[in-house]
């Protein structure tokens, strides 16, 4: 079998850099997407320098224009994608606003990020992978997709929302072999959790590290987690 | 035929002439195809993504546009075309020539990009080898920050990057869109794949279409890479052996399964360069059914045809097409030509 293939948004730090480099230490040739070069370059060497074949790609998620610029660049570097891994997201304005006090502009904001923009993403993708008869997809959700917590409107509609599409999806492309996941990785601590809840005591949370492994061993488990399956990564042992 | 200046919003509206040797000419939608092929029939697409292959730049001060050709086995050497100033809404044959360029020459686009002539061709000053730099993941970040899709005096307005894709488009392996596929959907292919229709894929660097040179025009198609997965080779032979139809979604695709086919001796998996010419009274070893653009006599993509039907035919439905309003380029009309 062949090393996977596998594109991962938001990458440059937090779970996505995690993932990044879990996938690559068993054996992934990863893609790397963010919007700062920066840390997306120092990431990329970092994999290198531990022997993985990683590729560092600058582009926003949010952006119609940069969907093609990164799957091509991707595809390009990468032969063709494997496994596509939605981790960028955006919380939206900080502090996070009641759902009154949020502006409409930042609320579509938020919608373009976390929810448009995986889906150009998908669509670009998952049609070639129809075409091979095989792929994987993963949306990184919350539980602000299930819950209702004041305060994470946005965030927890766009995130509810991306579970729902990746189920349509699923069902969409069952027959075509293409499999679609979500994945509520908890509370972990990294930059993300810090912007939403500065006054959280760290040592309760997840390191990025132990989710990115629970995450990759899903994904690895196509009989346990099947397609249209959303998983919490403390499930996953 | 008037070009289609842009595509449609509802492609599978786009008209299907079926040009069938037993049978005659026939008119439909493309969204109609199912109609026209059977169970165990297989279609053959070619999956290349596009790359965005125009890129507008300078050489010593003078503004000129390099159009990428054809990739090599370095992914920043390429085969390319150079136009002097202007861009696509200037009729190729009519844009003034590139300052005259000798190996060594530095063409610049943007701040970063650099493509650096390694050798001009002795067909004609316009063909040229260039070697980009920067490399590695910084050359496709700017050939895709910078470049344009190609695209010709026809059009109505800029196409994006999305405009020229195929709906299963892979690797970024051509410079124009393999557009004999623009109007196919998934709703279709799943209608397909409904009645026993089944898709395969390979890939080919689908080139220039037209140079605005006349040396340069007459050598077109260029030699063109491909490479052929082994479970479409196992698909073809699992369908001709079964009497099945090989359908081919393009001219490239074609090439690409005949040029595999003349080269090994039989349609073989793996890479390759193909440079066949197929037209009257080429032995068709592979393909028994052509889904393509409309073609005008004179071009290459209309003697192309002339390997699955008579002349004489091809003739009549291109009177026909006239008649009736059908569109060419890339995103005009379809025709399904069914082998004699």
């Amino acid at each position: 079998m062949n090393a996977p293939r596998i594109l991962i948004t938001g990458a440059s730090r937090g779970l996505g850099r995690a993932l990044a480099f879990e996938l690559s230490r068993r054996g992934a040739r990863v893609a790397l997407v963010a919007r700062h070069a920066v840390d997306l370059d120092a990431t990329v060497a970092a994999l290198r320098a531990a022997g993985g074949e990683a590729h560092g790609l600058v582009g926003d998620v949010g952006a119609k224009d940069d969907a093609h610029r990164i799957v091509g660049a991707a595809a390009a570097a990468l032969g063709a994608v494997d496994v596509l891994v939605h981790n960028a997201s955006t919380l939206g304005p900080l502090p996070m606003p009641l759902l009154l006090d949020t502006a409409c502009e930042d609320l579509a904001a938020v919608l373009e990020t976390n929810l448009v923009g995986p889906f150009r993403l998908t669509k670009i993708v998952a049609g070639a992978m129809a075409l091979r008869g095989a792929g994987t997809v993963l949306f990184v959700s919350s539980d602000a997709a299930t819950s209702a917590y004041p305060q994470w409107g946005a965030y927890g509609v766009s995130k509810a929302a991306a579970d729902h599409l990746m189920r349509v999806w699923s069902e969409e492309l069952r027959a075509r072999g293409v499999r679609f996941l979500s994945v509520d990785p908890g509370e972990m601590d990294t930059q993300m959790h810090a912007d939403a809840l500065p006054d959280a005591d760290r040592a309760t949370l997840a390191r990025p590290e132990d989710v990115a492994r629970r995450v990759a061993d899903a994904l690895g488990d196509a009989a346990r987690f099947p397609s249209g399956v959303r998983f919490a990564a403390q499930e996953v042992l | 035929m008037e070009a289609a200046t842009h595509a449609r919003d509802n492609p599978l509206a786009n008209r299907l002439m079926v040009i069938d040797p037993a049978r005659g000419i026939a008119h439909g939608t493309v969204g109609e195809l199912p109609a026209w092929l059977r169970a165990g029939d297989l279609l053959v697409v070619n999956d290349a993504a596009t790359v965005p292959a125009s890129l507008r730049g300078t050489f010593s001060s003078a503004p000129i546009e390099l159009r990428l050709a054809a990739p090599t086995d370095d992914p920043v050497v390429w085969q390319a075309v150079v136009f002097g100033a202007g861009d696509w809404r200037t009729r190729t044959e009519h844009r003034p020539a590139p300052p005259p360029l000798a190996p060594g020459d530095v063409l610049r686009f943007g701040d970063e990009l650099t493509a650096t002539v390694r050798r001009v061709s002795e067909r004609s000053a316009r063909m040229v080898t260039v070697c980009f730099a920067p490399d590695g993941d910084r050359f496709w970040r700017l050939l895709y920050a910078l470049g344009r899709p190609v695209q010709y005096a026809h059009a109505a307005g800029d196409f994006a990057l999305y405009d020229v894709q195929t709906v299963y488009a892979g690797r970024p392996w051509s410079v124009e869109m393999p557009s004999a596929g623009a109007p196919l959907r998934w709703s279709l292919l799943d209608s397909l794949a409904g009645i026993g229709v089944a898709a395969a894929r390979l890939t080919h660097a689908a080139g220039l279409s037209a140079t605005g040179d006349d040396a340069l025009d007459a050598l077109l198609p260029l030699p063109e890479r491909y490479e052929i997965p082994p479970e479409t080779v196992d698909a073809v032979n699992r369908t001709r052996a079964a009497g099945g139809r090989v359908v081919a979604v393009g001219t490239s695709v074609v090439r690409a399964l005949e040029g595999s086919a003349r080269t090994h001796g039989a349609l073989t998996a793996g890479a390759g360069e193909t440079d066949l010419r197929v037209g009257e009274g080429t032995a068709r070893r592979v393909v028994d059914a052509v889904l393509s653009g409309m073609h005008e006599p004179g071009t290459s993509h209309f003697e192309l045809l002339t390997a699955f039907v008579g002349r004489g035919l091809l003739q009549r439905a291109t009177a026909e097409g006239e008649g009736r309003g059908y569109l060419v380029h890339e995103f005009g009309d379809s025709c399904l030509v069914l082998a004699a």
